[in-house]
């Protein structure tokens, strides 16, 4: 494929973003709808530079980054773990698999006044709703995996008579290893869209959700789109990241 | 088969009935004969036959049967490493190399590293892969992925070598190309074989004695010795006797691609 062929998708899907910068700046050129609940592009533009130079806005990002980090590496692996005990282990499905399913619906803002409760509005409590939030995905993921090893699979394990430890890893875990992959990066980006709520609903404190809140108090309608714009970056770049290390991790797929 | 002295493995009276939505089906009915230490059996019959559920029951997948399979006169309870198999799906782990495939079958082997990546390396020489030991299964043919799974199934240099159907999926040149290499596989490593097939050609170029069976329920039809003098030229009269007798007795009289396409 050349360079220009592989350009084109991009292309095209910067178009609409493009577009709609478009429709924003020729409404605010109207003056129909006061700045201060458009402001034009131009306006926002100059404000993320102004947050960049003078403000905090380094220190929200990386304090909402490293919330984010933190709530998944706690939730994603312990999520895993369940999911693959729930998955290879037919009795540990059998105990512990009804109660996850009914976990499962509750709306995960529900647990908010709970564990504020419990851990408190501050940084425990937000990264204690964040881990939540990761672990669910990628328990169901990586139960999903692990229960639906092949039985053709099953069978040869039994005929090279491997024993229950030689079956995990040779069988077992790479079989599952596509769903703990998904789970991951699923995990990943819920763990990123709880940080937000986690700051929206929890003690203010430095974050892109704290600074969404202080726009909404003092009406700085272009604060508010500069947090936006940063999440949705940020966010779209996580998935980007875990679907790039989802391909990286199974070698043996696609050659 | 009481003629047999020293018989390996025994089929004795066995039958298999399977629960089909709340239906009994007998798979196989009163199923009895011998293999011999190094002899060549083969299985043929049409699809539904049963033979593939035999060979499970000599691999000891499923011990709920009647009758009894021995191997030296002891009940099979559970696959051992004494009974190497090959299944029409190449069923190689796809997330290892050609060698890790291999080495696999050698997990309970016990032996040292070293024997086993000697082990590892000499049988995938035998099937002529030893430049292929770390492709990824994905990066095989078909032909050459059944290579892998022979040289999986012999690795742990069993008594029997058990074939289910093992070039059924594969193309009409490659399948003809893998029954010489089976034939001189087998007749190297001295192991007693058990192929289950459809294809009445290759049952007569591989087998030393060809079981034939008869479906609804599975049957014995007739047991057929093999005797080519090692001469084993697909298009000579004696060969091609042979064959037709056996089409004859699945009832497919001189229509041998009948039998192919029918599975």
């Amino acid at each position: 494929m050349s360079a220009s062929a592989r350009a084109r998708p991009i292309l095209m899907g910067l178009l609409v973003p493009v577009l709609l910068i478009g429709i924003w700046q020729a409404i605010a050129a109207t003056h129909l709808v006061a700045p201060y609940i458009l402001p034009s592009p131009a306006l926002v533009l100059a404000r993320f530079r102004g947050e960049l130079d003078g403000g905090t806005f380094g220190g929200d990002v990386l304090a909402s980054l490293s919330r984010a980090l933190a709530g998944f590496a706690i939730g994603a692996p312990a999520g895993v773990g369940f999911g693959l005990l729930l998955g290879l282990s037919r009795v540990a499905g059998r105990l512990f698999g009804p109660i996850f399913l009914a976990y499962r619906q509750v709306a995960l803002f529900a647990w908010v006044p709970l564990l504020s409760m419990w851990f408190g509005g501050g940084e425990a409590g937000k990264v204690a709703f964040i881990a939540m939030t990761a672990f669910a995905p990628a328990t169901v993921n990586s139960w999903r995996g692990a229960a639906a090893i092949p039985a053709p699979y099953r069978e040869l394990s039994r005929a090279l008579t491997l024993r229950r430890l030689d079956h995990l890893l040779l069988v077992a875990l790479p079989s599952a290893l596509p769903g703990i992959l998904t789970g991951l990066r699923t995990a990943l980006i819920y763990a990123w869209l709880a940080t937000v709520g986690a700051e929206l609903f929890l003690d203010i404190a430095p974050g892109l959700g704290g600074r969404l809140n202080e726009g909404r108090d003092k009406f700085e309608v272009d604060l508010m789109i500069v947090a936006l714009t940063v999440l949705a970056t940020l966010g779209l770049a996580f998935g980007q990241l875990g679907a790039a290390a989802e391909r990286r991790s199974i070698p043996w797929r696609n050659r | 088969m009481t003629h047999a002295p020293r018989a390996a493995l025994e089929i004795d009276r066995v039958g298999k009935t399977f629960d089909v939505a709340g239906r009994h089906v007998e798979a196989l009915r009163d199923i009895s004969f011998s293999v011999r230490t190094g002899e060549f059996v083969a299985i043929v019959g049409a699809s539904g036959c049963g033979k593939s559920t035999l060979l499970r029951l000599i691999l000891g997948l499923d011990t709920d049967y009647a009758g009894e399979v021995r191997l030296d006169g002891r009940r099979i309870e559970r696959p051992g490493l004494d009974r190497g198999i090959v299944f029409q799906d190449h069923r190689l782990l796809p997330w290892l190399t050609a060698e890790g495939n291999v080495a696999a079958a050698l997990r309970r082997s016990g032996l040292p590293k070293a024997e086993r990546r000697r082990l590892v390396a000499q049988h995938l020489e035998l099937v002529g892969l030893e430049n292929f030991a770390t492709a990824w299964p994905a990066q095989l043919s078909g032909g050459m992925s059944q290579r892998v799974a022979i040289a999986r199934a012999l690795v742990n240099r069993p008594r029997f070598l058990l074939l289910d159907e093992p070039l059924g999926a594969l193309d009409a040149l490659t399948r003809l190309r893998l029954q010489d290499e089976l034939a001189r596989i087998v007749r190297h490593e001295g192991t007693t074989a058990l192929l289950v097939t459809h294809d009445v050609d290759e049952a007569v170029f591989l087998a030393d004695r060809i079981i034939v069976l008869q479906p609804d329920p599975g049957r014995i039809a007739r047991i057929v010795e093999v005797d080519l003098d090692g001469q084993r030229d697909r298009s000579a009269p004696a060969f091609l006797r042979l064959r037709d007798e056996i089409l004859d007795t699945l009832g497919v009289r001189h229509a041998p691609r009948a039998i192919a396409t029918a599975a």
